[in-house]
């Protein structure tokens, strides 16, 4: 429980959240049983007026709370395997930058700015056009939009350990230069780009989120988006529907960000 | 040359290669998307023989080598010509022309409303770090972060559109109401509120927590404790000393925050059915328009790139020490 005595109370308070999110993707099949998006009853019915549906029914007469808990699976999954990626890429591009140096350097450093001018959700609409929407693609499109700032983190990191008396040890033992960078450098540079996880697994829910929303999630899975997008059409009459699922999004993002800021003193990390 | 020119050109010399990755990006979507521009051409005019549309390659230079054909795009491109829309049947460049001026008011409002209301109460949050008040604002700003732009649309929609028939439901103004002059800015503006504060709202909790953030930092600093040594007021510190050195790093958030915008703008304006840019860029996905969508991603890195030289020109300006230009 290291994770547990690094934090603080509001910390702790997001850790609880987010661990009785992760229950609820996992344990969705056995909480509500069947598929979520088959129709098992009367369209519309509210929340808390039927025993069998406790959120009631969305337009069709799906359960929505079913729907909401297998979200939850997805939200989760997209949300942390896009933050794993940018954070990998990231840390890799920033890695060689920083080590190699010179030109090398000056590119990369270009494309990493490049990335940054192209609005992220604009790259991830983009690339969602041409791969079509899935969960891999939807995992790849998200973070080859969010990986710049794990990058500059890491290279600023590599500046100021590349002289470091363990880089000339390596070197003098014959370590080859690029062995160098990535098994004695890059774990000692992770640090700073791993605090930037919170903030990463944040934004991609909430990218993730809005692309389902306008239609261009997984069309095979049940997403807090699409649920919200579903919900919208009938805004006048029901408008619980789109709600709901926004306070999970809201919920689940904010449990995020009260562990990142728990975890890290640091907080100018927000900023880049 | 004189100071402020030269940093002009160093600047747009400097984002010559930026830009050039975003073309060499944009030119490989393109390869990788189904269908060439004949065929997007082709697809709104009904059809030509195969002899035709060969002819039609050949005097595009989309017969040649990809080598070739990227630098027909280039030169297409400083020709200003950004290609054909097949979803709208026009050029790209005058389809975002028409729906860049929405977006531009919409963003501009909201990121001025975000950047003074979010400093303010970050400055009133980071004065006394660990007060009531700052606790309030922190976790408050937390929360507000946490909230999806778009959701929080549909929610000032249900409340204020559905419920109190205060303003409009969306649009960007009312359509055929005839209205000219004043009459018609005061309908574009009841049209914008819940727009703006959809998008300022997320952002102004940014502001807020850097503002705040910054605050407690340069309370710490030894300058601050020479200022108290000085006799002077609490507020005079605090207002004319710390929130003045505190405003600057966050303004440079602002250039880069051009981007997260745009982006946010896709979303909102989808919500509100605004006709501007940020709705364009979902209409050109899901029309599989991709020549309009590279338009799209272009002229946004350009909006991003001159956002940011703007910044840097008002940090000369904010702060006496750093000198534009030299």
């Amino acid at each position: 429980m290291m994770i547990w005595r690094r934090l603080n109370l509001e910390g702790r308070a997001g850790f609880v959240l987010l661990v009785v999110l992760v229950l609820m993707a996992l344990l969705a099949p056995w909480i509500v049983p069947g598929d979520p998006l088959a129709i098992t009853g009367e369209a519309l019915l509210r929340p808390f007026t039927s025993d069998a549906h406790l959120l009631g029914t969305d337009r069709l007469g799906r359960d929505v709370l079913s729907e909401l808990l297998y979200g939850t699976r997805t939200t989760l999954l997209v949300a942390f395997f896009s933050a794993a990626a940018s954070l990998i890429i990231g840390s890799f591009v920033g890695t060689l930058a920083g080590f190699l140096g010179g030109i090398a350097d000056a590119i990369l450093m270009r494309i990493t700015e490049a990335f940054q001018t192209v609005p992220g959700f604009l790259l991830a609409l983009a690339t969602i056009s041409v791969t079509g929407p899935s969960v891999p693609t939807l995992i790849f499109a998200i973070s080859i939009g969010n990986w710049t700032q794990a990058a500059r983190v890491t290279r600023a990191e590599v500046l100021s350990l590349r002289e470091r008396d363990f880089v000339a040890a390596a070197r003098t033992l014959g370590m080859r230069p690029l062995e160098i960078a990535f098994r004695e450098i890059l774990p000692n540079a992770f640090g700073p780009a791993a605090s930037l996880a919170a903030i990463s697994v944040a934004a991609a829910i909430l990218i993730e989120a809005a692309l389902s929303f306008l239609g261009f999630g997984d069309p095979n899975r049940v997403t807090w988006g699409s649920m919200i997008a579903e919900g919208r059409t009938v805004l006048r009459t029901a408008p619980y529907l789109s709600i709901v699922p926004g306070l999970a999004l809201v919920v689940t993002v904010l449990s995020v960000h009260l562990i990142g800021r728990g975890l890290s003193r640091n907080e100018r990390l927000l900023q880049s | 040359m004189p100071p402020l020119a030269s940093f002009f050109v160093k600047r747009l010399l400097g984002a010559i290669p930026v830009l050039g990755v975003v073309l060499v990006g944009s030119f490989l979507l393109l390869e990788a998307a189904p269908g060439d521009a004949v065929d997007s051409y082709v697809a709104g005019s009904g059809g030509l023989d195969a002899s035709q549309l060969a002819q039609l390659r050949q005097a595009w230079g989309l017969d040649q080598g990809p080598m070739n054909r990227f630098i027909a795009y280039i030169s297409a491109l400083a020709h200003g010509d950004f290609g054909w829309s097949t979803a709208f049947q026009r050029p790209v460049l005058s389809v975002i022309f028409e729906r860049l001026p929405v977006t531009l008011l919409l963003m501009g409002i909201a990121t001025a409303l975000a950047f003074f209301l979010g400093s303010l109460l970050g400055i009133i949050a980071g004065a006394k770090p660990g007060s009531l008040r700052d606790r309030f604002l922190s976790i408050g700003s937390l929360a507000l972060y946490a909230v999806p732009g778009f959701w929080l649309g549909l929610v000032l929609i249900v409340i204020f559109a559905v419920d109190l028939r205060w303003l409009p439901i969306g649009g960007i103004e009312t359509i055929a109401s005839g209205k000219t002059g004043l009459a018609r800015m005061a309908d574009i503006a009841t049209h914008l509120v819940l727009p703006v504060a959809s998008l300022a709202m997320v952002y102004l909790a940014l502001y807020l927590r850097l503002m705040r953030d910054r605050m407690s930092e340069i309370r710490r600093d030894p300058f601050v404790t020479g200022l108290k040594a000085r006799g002077l007021s609490r507020r005079r510190i605090v207002w004319r000393h710390v929130a003045r050195n505190a405003v600057l790093p966050v303004t440079t958030m602002l250039g880069w925050q051009a981007a997260v915008m745009l982006g946010g703008s896709v979303v909102v304006e989808s919500v509100f059915a605004i006709p501007g840019f940020g709705r364009l860029a979902a209409e050109a996905v899901s029309r599989r328009d991709t020549p309009l969508l590279l338009g799209i991603i272009l002229c946004s890195a350009i909006t991003v790139i001159i956002a940011n030289l703007l910044v840097d020109l008002a940090y000369g300006k904010l702060d006496p020490r750093v000198r534009v230009g030299r």
